[in-house]
This record gives structure tokens, C-alpha cells and sequence, in this order.
């Protein structure tokens, strides 16, 4: 009885078929490390945040007279409102730990290289549009952070020749950041980017699952089928779906099914991660001021600027570029150059070998002074611009943008280590 | 890889420290939430001294009872004034506009306060306090120059002022700042004060996060329970992944 | 790669560990979620008891308290009307208040803890409507008795300790909620001794 309504819906819904493709099936490369974790945990906070998010609305009041008094509702009286709102609150935060941590695991394996150019695009349109994301819902609590961080960062667009003027008064709907703005972000906020943060994850995994998943080792593990490379006993020991076989054409080496191998493996990261997520969420849910600043608990007065204003952590390494370039619309150029870069790695490394375990010394020098680089801004982004600041955010600024430019250069005829057959 | 990470969240979080460094070296504030008398006290002074011109709009009263163990009709004899009910929220009658009148600026509502400028900010603060006639109120402060607030707590404390004394510096005689001493006028002497401060700060500290003992509480068993599930996930992977290895 | 034989005791075994672990960590996060949609404290100290002075009640008036967004009748009956109580018992659908529709302190035939004053949910018990106290000319409605409760909206109609008559579209009597004497003019509504 059962089996028959089973086999009546794969008919005409092939979800068996589907999970076998995409799960029990799929051949993932034996050598993922620590750094494959963050691709699935990103997957997580994501479900975090839409859960909690829902649930926050359900208290929160999307107006200029009510949202600051709400927020403290949720946090007071609203039974467990407070751990809802802390997960919510962390969990931004964590989104772009894990979210920088995975595209740094794709810098260093070269994931963006050929054929995974669409895949990375896909990943920087999430980026791009988590930023955005995170920039609406900071504005909600509408705190003094949250009103005057998002004024700096729409007068960023007001930067813009001819335009910026109107074009930042269009994104206010007012002549300050009023509860017009605050209604706009909440609509967006809550309904439109995450509906299309869900649909671009979907892609970026379609459009992974189609290419098959990179490895450390940044080799393929499909091999053609004509006789170069034979399968070993333990690659036969797995059965994978025909579909990645091409049909015969392909023979898959040192894979293993996506499940269990890899589901069982990720729970482990995800019982990690939720140990270090849960004691900051119980234990410092300010995140030493940093996932919830202190001037945010004070309700926002366009007449009162806080003695300093950063905007949240995330953003600061972006920030720090846009403040030391001395012109305002070539900072703001600057700072989406900054992004746009990284969108463009696929073009820019014009390397043949993937991986930086086989690349040149250059690269891995190279590849230190982007993470020095951006990590530094970020401290910079958090501090004042003092001269000597600006002074250090100018030269990191450059090593930045330097990284591109001389990866560009050296990888078209690289030094590299001849590459194995086989995962190592 | 890891090491890079780390240390730089180490140079983070350092330079931040360094740059949200105030003029005046604060002092660290003795307060405990589980104490529930030091929160009483606290309360008591919050109602009698505070409460004239600042309110905690988001905290209800019943709140304050239920957290601190005071029953409520104990809590509604001596801490509610003006036939409240108990589960209003501690607000005040006085107007925005008339704040601003008196005082130049309304003064901020205080459930936050904690949140905002740390306990021991509040401490130091509440106890550096000096008579400058020069001011409306007649005193200024140190930790908050030029604050457009009377010293509420002056009957407690007495009338503090900046002691100097005479002393060689460099073969010289020199005025050296040694700190604030009060007239004596006061109710408590300098401990009993620095324990009244101490017990006021400790309850906005509450009132920041009423929630935060529960979420202390809760944190742990999580914690136990993510640990233990840390290990048997190991376990199955360990256990499947002997097919790979 | 080991060649022992897999152990699928133990596998089954870390299996159903893990499952079961996982499934109560599910179990408890759903917890706050669930949690948070009980009544907040907002809501709770909104539908605390009200209380209200009923020092100057004339002899047939009634008043309105709100408890819980509902109306909350207060109406002082004279003499005249308790006794008018026993005289129509035969046209009720249940005299005797047996379906509980009130605490046991006011199942008695004036539905209440003093005989005079009657304290009730005004609120038809057919569809929510709040009924028209109609103190002189009840009889248009029910002959013979001259003073009672008839719902506007669908003509259900109670006697003056909120009983119902008989084919009407009202299936109960109208509920009577908790309540106490603090002092003789005092009266809360939302609590009763038992309660606090």
C-alpha cells in the first residue's frame, strides 16, 4: 500500500530519484578538510536566521514610534524573546564568519577556476546580496547604531556625480533616514532579499552539483574514461549516480557518496560550530560590542550623533577601503572595486593548477598578504581616521588591490608543482 | 591559517579597547546579580533618588519583584509611590518638554543605561561628583565634564569637593590633586557611599538584561548537551569513515 | 583503507545515539519558538484583575468594567428583582446552572456571592454579542417578567441572573467570572480567594 503510493508520487515527482542524484549519489572527493565545513554551516545560519527572523516579526512593530520600544518587548516580555532575538542577532554576525571563511577555503583551492566561474558568481551575488541583507535589518532595532550607521553608508551613494543627491533622498523617502526608510527595509528585509538569498543558494548548489565539488588537492575527480587512469578496489566498493558518469564517458576516482560520508561528517562541524554559536549567544551576546553595539541600546535621535560611529564589524574591511581613498566618490569606486574583484577572480588568476598546495611561493605569499590585508582593514574600519590610520588604511588598501594585480601578472606563467593523478 | 585568524582577532579586539578608552580611569564596579539584597538596596535608591526625572519606560514593576524576591505587596508599600499598578511600567510623570526646560536636555531613560555606558562607567561616574560653583547645579564631573545634572545622591555622599595637597615635587611645593573628600555633611561615610553606588549600579545592571542569569543558566545545560552530541557525532563519523580510511 | 569487517552493531548503535540526541536538541530548540507565543507579559498584565467601586451603585443601575477586552457587568438588584427570580424557573433552560458556566460560589439561584449584586460576563453566549439590559420593559419580551438581558443581534434572552430562557438561540447561562469582595465596596473581578 504504502510502496504503491510511494511509486505513484516518484512518477510523477521524482524526489527519490532527486535525493539520490543530489545526496546519496553525489561523488564528493575523500580529502575534504576543515575548511569544506563552512559551506553547509553557512547553510545552517541561514535556516537560523529565517526561523528567528519569523518569529521576531511576529513582536516587532515597523515603525519609527515603535520599533525601538518593540525590540525591548521581545527582549522583556516575550517569553523566551530574548534567546530568539540573540540568535538572530548572532547569527548575522556568524553568517559572515562562516561566509568569509568559505570564499577564503574557494581562494585558496582556486574553486572559482575553470569550469566553476558560475558558480563563484553565484556565490559573490549571495554575498552581495547578504550585505544588503544585513545593512535593512541593522536599521531595524532603530537604535542610535542603527540610524546613524545607516546614514554614513547611504551618504555613500550621495557620493555619486549628479545624481548621489536625489538618489540617496529616493532611498530615504525623506529628508533624513525616517520611518519611511524603516518601513522599506522591513519589506526588504523580510520578504524580498531573503526570497532571493533562497533562490541564489538554490543555484549556487545546482550550479555546484552540476561541475561536481573541488577538492584541496584542486584536481577532478571525474577522469575521462580511456584507459589513462583505472579504478582502484575502493573506488568500486561506492555505486554513484549514472548521470555524473556522463553516461560511460567518465570514470569517478577517490570519491564518496555525499551520504553518509559527508552528512554524518558535517554534524560533527555543525555540533562545533553550535558549541562556540551557543556560548556567545547565552554567555556575550553583545559580542564584545561588536554584534550589538552599545550605542544601540539607546533609541535613535537624528539630533545626537554618537561620539564614534563604526559601521558593524562585517562591513569594516570595506569601510577602511572607502575611507582612505581622500576623494568620497572614488572611495565609494574604490570600495565596490574591492568587491568587484573578488567577483572577477576567475578571470584575474589565469593559473592552470587550482590548488595552493602546488602553486608557486609567490602565490602563497601573495595569497598571506590578501588575508593580512583584509584583516587589517577590518581593524581599521573599527577605528577612528587618525592620520596614521588613514596612513595604514592607504598602504592596505593597496596591498589589497595589489594581491589582484600580481596574481594576474605571475599566474599566467607560474612556477607550479606538477600536479598528482590522484587525491593525495 | 588558524593562528593568523586568531591573532588578528586578538589585535581586534585589543585596538577597539584602546579606542573606546574614556579620559578618566574608571574604576571596576563590585556588583553581583546573584546578590538580591545589593539589588534591593539598589532599587530602593533608583525609586527614591532616580526616578524624580529618569525613568526605566521598558521595565515593569512586576518584573523588578519577581527577579529580585520582593513580594508584591512589600514592593508596592515601598517602592511605588504613586498608585501604580504593578504591572506598569517605572515611568515618571515629568514631561519631555519640561526635562528639557529644566535641565537642558531630557535625561535619558535609564533601563538601557548599563547597556550603554557600562557598569563601570556608571560607577565612577555616580563618585566623581565635585562642588564647582562656576555650574547651575553647582557641581561638575570628572567622568561626564559639564553634565547638566544635580548631584541627587549629595545627602548620602555630603558635599564632595577636589582635594589638593601641598607636597614636594622636584624639590618644589606643589598643589597635588588627590582626589574627592566630602564635607562630612552626609549620611553614609565614604564606604557606605561607595557600597550605595555600588548597589544602585548593580540593579541598572539588572534592569540592562533582566534576562541575563537565565540565559547563564540555560547556557550551560546547552553547552553540556552540544558537547555531548559533539562526541557521538565524532563517534558516527569516525565509525562510517572507517569504510574510507 | 581497513579491511576489518564493519562493526554494524556499533554503527547501528552510534546510529540511533546520534538520532536520538539530535532529535531531543530539535525538540528543545522548537522550545522557545513554542514558548514565545504564550500570552507576553504585556498581554498578561493587561487581563490582570480590575477592580471597581461599587460604593455608588443605585438599586438597579448597572455598570461596565473591562477585564480582558470583555465587558464585565455589575448591577445591583433590589429586593423586587431576586425575588422575581423564583417565578419563571419553568421557562429556563437550566434554572439550576448546572452546566459550569460559573464558579461554585454562584451556582445558586441569583447566580452570585452577595443575593444583590450580580457581577457577569457581558457577553451572549450564542455568538459574542453583548446583550441590552432592559430593567422596565422586559415583558415585551418574555410576558410576566419585567426585568432581563435580550441580545440585540440574534434575540436570545436571560433573566436578571443571566439565565437563559428556553428557545432562544443562546445554548448557556452567561458566564460569571471569578471574583472577590476586597471590603464591602470593593469588588475584583479576575480573582477569587481560591486564586490568589
Amino acid at each position: 500500500m504504502f510502496k504503491n503510493l510511494m511509486s505513484w508520487i516518484e512518477y510523477r515527482l521524482p524526489f527519490m530519484e532527486k535525493m539520490n542524484l543530489h545526496v546519496m549519489q553525489y561523488p564528493a572527493p575523500k580529502n575534504f578538510n576543515f575548511w569544506y565545513f563552512f559551506g553547509s554551516l553557512a547553510m545552517l545560519v541561514l535556516v537560523n536566521q529565517i526561523l528567528t527572523g519569523i518569529w521576531l516579526t511576529m513582536n516587532y512593530v515597523p515603525s519609527a514610534d515603535g520599533a525601538f520600544a518593540s525590540v525591548e518587548y521581545i527582549m522583556r516580555d516575550v517569553d523566551y524573546g530574548w534567546l530568539l532575538r540573540y540568535m538572530h542577532s548572532t547569527g548575522a554576525s556568524a553568517f559572515f564568519v562562516v561566509v568569509y571563511l568559505h570564499m577564503l577555503r574557494g581562494m585558496m583551492y582556486g574553486s572559482y577556476q575553470k569550469p566553476r566561474e558560475l558558480l563563484w558568481i553565484f556565490g559573490m551575488l549571495i554575498f552581495l546580496v547578504l550585505m544588503a541583507e544585513a545593512f535593512m535589518g541593522y536599521l531595524l532595532p532603530w537604535g542610535q547604531m542603527s540610524f546613524w550607521g545607516a546614514q554614513v553608508i547611504i551618504g555613500i551613494f550621495g557620493t555619486i556625480p549628479f545624481i548621489g543627491e536625489d538618489l540617496t533622498l529616493w532611498i530615504r523617502g525623506d529628508y533624513v533616514i525616517s520611518g519611511a526608510t524603516l518601513n522599506r527595509f522591513f519589506a526588504l528585509h523580510v520578504i524580498a532579499l531573503p526570497l532571493v538569498l533562497v533562490i541564489l543558494v538554490f543555484l549556487h548548489i545546482m550550479a555546484l552539483h552540476e561541475v561536481g565539488s573541488n577538492n584541496p588537492d584542486g584536481i577532478e575527480i571525474k577522469k575521462d574514461n580511456d584507459g589513462t587512469v583505472e579504478q582502484t578496489e575502493a573506488d568500486k566498493k561506492f555505486t554513484f549516480h549514472q548521470y555524473f558518469t556522463r553516461g560511460g564517458k567518465k570514470i569517478i576516482v577517490d570519491a564518496i557518496p555525499f551520504h553518509p560520508y559527508y552528512t554524518v561528517k558535517d554534524m560533527v562541524g555543525v555540533a562545533g560550530f553550535l558549541l562556540v554559536f551557543a556560548w556567545v549567544i547565552f554567555f556575550f551576546p553583545e559580542g564584545g560590542g561588536f554584534f550589538l553595539e552599545p550605542p544601540n541600546f539607546e533609541p535613535a535621535n537624528p539630533l545626537k550623533t554618537p561620539a564614534h560611529i563604526a559601521p558593524v564589524w562585517y562591513f569594516t574591511p570595506f569601510y577602511a577601503i572607502l575611507r582612505a581613498i581622500p576623494h568620497p566618490f572614488m572611495g565609494a569606486v574604490a570600495m565596490f572595486a574591492a568587491i568587484l574583484a573578488l567577483a572577477l577572480l576567475p578571470w584575474l588568476d589565469r593559473g592552470k593548477v587550482r590548488s595552493v598546495r602546488y602553486r608557486s611561493s609567490l602565490h602563497k605569499i601573495n595569497l598571506v598578504n590578501f588575508c593580512v590585508s583584509f584583516v587589517a582593514l577590518g581593524v581599521l574600519g573599527v577605528l577612528p581616521a587618525t592620520p596614521t590610520y588613514t596612513l595604514l588604511s592607504q598602504t592596505f588598501s593597496f596591498t589589497y588591490f595589489g594581491f589582484f594585480v600580481l596574481l594576474f601578472f605571475y599566474s599566467k606563467n607560474e612556477a607550479t608543482k606538477p600536479l598528482p593523478v590522484r587525491l593525495t | 591559517m588558524m593562528k593568523k585568524l586568531l591573532s588578528a582577532a586578538a589585535l581586534l579586539a585589543s585596538s577597539l579597547a584602546m579606542a573606546a578608552g574614556p579620559a578618566v580611569p574608571l574604576d571596576k564596579a563590585p556588583i553581583d546579580l546573584t546578590d538580591k539584597v545589593s539589588l534591593q538596596n539598589g532599587a530602593k535608591l533608583f525609586q527614591n533618588y532616580c526616578l524624580g526625572c529618569h525613568q526605566m519606560q521598558y521595565q515593569r514593576y512586576i518584573r523588578t519583584f519577581r527577579d529580585l524576591d520582593i513580594p508584591e505587596d512589600v514592593g508596592m508599600a515601598n517602592l511605588m509611590f504613586t498608585g501604580e499598578k504593578v504591572g506598569d511600567h517605572i515611568t515618571n510623570s515629568m514631561s519631555a518638554k519640561s526635562g528639557e526646560k529644566w535641565f537642558g536636555a531630557t535625561p535619558p531613560d535609564l533601563t538601557n543605561v548599563a547597556r550603554v555606558r557600562g557598569p563601570d562607567w556608571l560607577y565612577t561616574y555616580l563618585r566623581s561628583f565635585y562642588a564647582d560653583p562656576s555650574r547651575p547645579f553647582g557641581v561638575n564631573n570628572d567622568v561626564f565634564p559639564m553634565v547638566g545634572m544635580p548631584h541627587v545622591l549629595q545627602e548620602l555622599q555630603g558635599k564632595p569637593y577636589k582635594a589638593y595637597e601641598t607636597r614636594l615635587v622636584d624639590g618644589e611645593a606643589k598643589q597635588v590633586y588627590v582626589g574627592i573628600k566630602t564635607d562630612g555633611s552626609g549620611e553614609m561615610n565614604s564606604e557606605e557611599y561607595d557600597r550605595a553606588v555600588a548597589d544602585l549600579v548593580n540593579y541598572l545592571e539588572y534592569v540592562g538584561e533582566p534576562t541575563k542569569l537565565e540565559a547563564h543558566a540555560l547556557g550551560v545545560k546547552v553547552l553540556v548537551f552540544l558537547l555531548i552530541f559533539f562526541v557521538l557525532a565524532y563517534l558516527l563519523k569516525k565509525e562510517y569513515w572507517r569504510d574510507v580510511h | 583503507m581497513s579491511n576489518a569487517p564493519v562493526d554494524q552493531g556499533r554503527r547501528r548503535f552510534l546510529t540511533i545515539a546520534t538520532s536520538v540526541v539530535g532529535g531531543v536538541g530539535a525538540v528543545g530548540a522548537a522550545v522557545p519558538f513554542i514558548a514565545s507565543w504564550n500570552p507576553s507579559e504585556k498581554a498578561k498584565q493587561a487581563g490582570a484583575a480590575v477592580s471597581a467601586d461599587i460604593s455608588k451603585l443605585e438599586p438597579g443601575q448597572l455598570i461596565r468594567v473591562e477585564w480582558r477586552g470583555k465587558p464585565v457587568w455589575i448591577v445591583k438588584r433590589p429586593q423586587a428583582m431576586l425575588e422575581a427570580l423564583a417565578n419563571h424557573e419553568d421557562k429556563l433552560r437550566d434554572p439550576e446552572s448546572v452546566v459550569p458556566q460559573q464558579p461554585a460560589y454562584a451556582q445558586n439561584r441569583h447566580r452570585s456571592k452577595k443575593p444583590e449584586i450580580f457581577v457577569a460576563v457581558g457577553i451572549c453566549t450564542h455568538l459574542g454579542c453583548s446583550p441590552s439590559y432592559l430593567p422596565d420593559d422586559f415583558s415585551a419580551q418574555v410576558e410576566g417578567v419585567s426585568s432581563g438581558f435580550f441580545c440585540p443581534c440574534h434575540g436570545s434572552k436571560f433573566d436578571m441572573a443571566g439565565r437563559v430562557f428556553q428557545s432562544v438561540p443562546a445554548p448557556s447561562n452567561l458566564q460569571i467570572p471569578p471574583y472577590m469582595y476586597v471590603d464591602d465596596n470593593t469588588i475584583v473581578i479576575g480573582e477569587d480567594e481560591g486564586t490568589v
